[in-house]
């Protein structure tokens, strides 16, 4: 299947920071999750495909279609969710769709009575008096209005109750039911991820660290725990990453049946799940 | 659409593809699904169990590459119509496979031939 969304060693240099060779391709119908530590790059390459910040080098394609040539067209298509920023604050919710709507070509407006329904939003009341919740269900009320086939979101959840959230992944799971649109989600909330997550992509220090399903992940990697002795006996060398303790040593493994072998069972295995995942492969570059 | 009731559990050792496939396929032995049944699509078991459509899609292959199931393109996948005694054939299997796991732990605790009989008669007779 043709990818929806492509980039290919796409760089952008800062002063202090740069995004270095990022490549990473996802399909119609699934949702990836976007995860790394702040400063990683992930706004940086979101910003990137979305045209708000130019890119050095590399290539970004759209719905196969490249991001520069192409970006009227794209836009089209596009939902952009983030919880700040793109919006007149001054302007009530009803007051600034009847803006909006007319620019997208496919806009429904029984798609959005529908989901303002859903999402509880008030028509008559100023985009500055939203909590941050409602902008976020906002945008995501527009994005799926103008029946955009791929969403792309930053950090959406990040100040969201847990109710909400809920209610927010159940929609993203309706949204991919029928395998037309993807979306991109950019989290350090990775319990979400573990939730609907198809694919993860891991940046950190500007540079992709794996972009891989989350089945292949759980897959390759295995917890490990156990005495520190353990250690010493070639069994570092199938360690990603590390944290020891006074009283034994926790650490992210691959090759599972070789490490079995050699700590004959005097070590416990656990399923990791993303964070823990995440935060060993980032220790284990550092270490 | 079928009903069947699926129930994953993300504490375990077995992989949740792997659970999936043994439940299908268990309605399928058991006889509550029947030939040509159609299944929940992939998408939409991905969804009520909130797992990754990768997850489903790899159940779903898995139990197609047994023969339990086929898919339709473009109209999903369904119950396989195997012919009854190979399914009479996969239930005594599946038991007599029990059975060998029974024998070698009688063995490994000395038990003979004679005694496991007996319990396996004292067994019977508790169930009635």
């Amino acid at each position: 299947m043709k990818p929806i969304l492509e980039l290919s060693n796409v760089s952008k240099r800062y002063p202090g920071f740069s995004l270095d060779k990022v490549s990473f391709s996802l399909e119609p119908g699934y949702i990836m999750g976007f995860i790394g530590p702040n400063g990683a790059g992930k706004t940086t390459t979101i910003k990137l495909i979305m045209n708000l910040i130019r890119r050095d080098q590399g290539e970004i394609r759209v719905f196969g279609l490249d991001s520069l040539q192409h970006e009227q067209e794209i836009k089209q298509r596009i939902g952009f969710v983030y919880d700040e920023g793109h919006f007149y604050e001054n302007l009530t919710a009803a007051e600034m769709t009847r803006l909006i709507a007319p620019i997208y070509r496919h806009w429904d407006w029984d798609f959005y009575e529908k989901y303002t329904r859903l999402f509880d939003l008030p028509a008559r009341k100023k985009l500055s008096a939203f909590s941050r919740g409602m902008k976020m269900k906002y945008a995501l009320a527009v994005a799926l209005s103008h029946r955009a086939e791929l969403l792309i979101m930053d950090e959406p959840t990040s100040g969201l109750d847990p109710v909400v959230r809920s209610e927010f992944l159940d929609i993203l799971r309706d949204v991919i039911q029928d395998e037309r649109c993807s979306v991109l989600l950019s989290s350090h909330i990775t319990s979400d991820l573990d939730q609907i997550a198809d694919y993860v992509t891991l940046i950190d220090g500007g540079r992709i660290v794996f972009s891989k399903s989350k089945e292949e992940l759980l897959e390759e990697y295995v917890l490990i725990k156990g005495e520190r002795s353990l250690l010493d006996s070639g069994l570092r060398d199938h360690i990603v990453g590390l944290k020891e303790s006074q009283f034994g040593f926790e650490g992210l493994i691959t090759a599972k049946e070789e490490v079995q072998r050699l700590a004959e069972g005097r070590a416990v295995f656990a399923r990791p799940n993303l964070e823990e995942i995440m935060l060993h492969c980032i220790r284990g570059k550092a270490q | 659409m079928v009903s069947i009731d699926i129930i994953i559990t993300n504490t375990g050792e077995v992989p949740i593809y792997q659970q999936i496939v043994e439940q299908i396929k268990g309605a399928v032995l058991r006889g509550e699904l029947r030939p040509d049944q159609p299944l929940p699509s992939i998408r939409l078991l991905a969804k009520e169990l909130e797992i990754s459509v990768i997850t489903t899609k790899r159940a779903y292959e898995e139990l197609e590459k047994e023969g339990l199931i086929y898919t339709v393109p473009g109209k999903g996948s369904f119950v396989a119509d195997f012919d009854e005694s190979r399914l009479t054939e996969s239930r005594e299997q599946l038991v007599a496979e029990k059975l060998k796991e029974v024998l070698d732990t009688a063995e490994l605790l000395g038990l003979g031939r004679a005694e496991l009989r007996k319990i396996f008669e004292r067994v019977l007779g508790d169930e009635k």
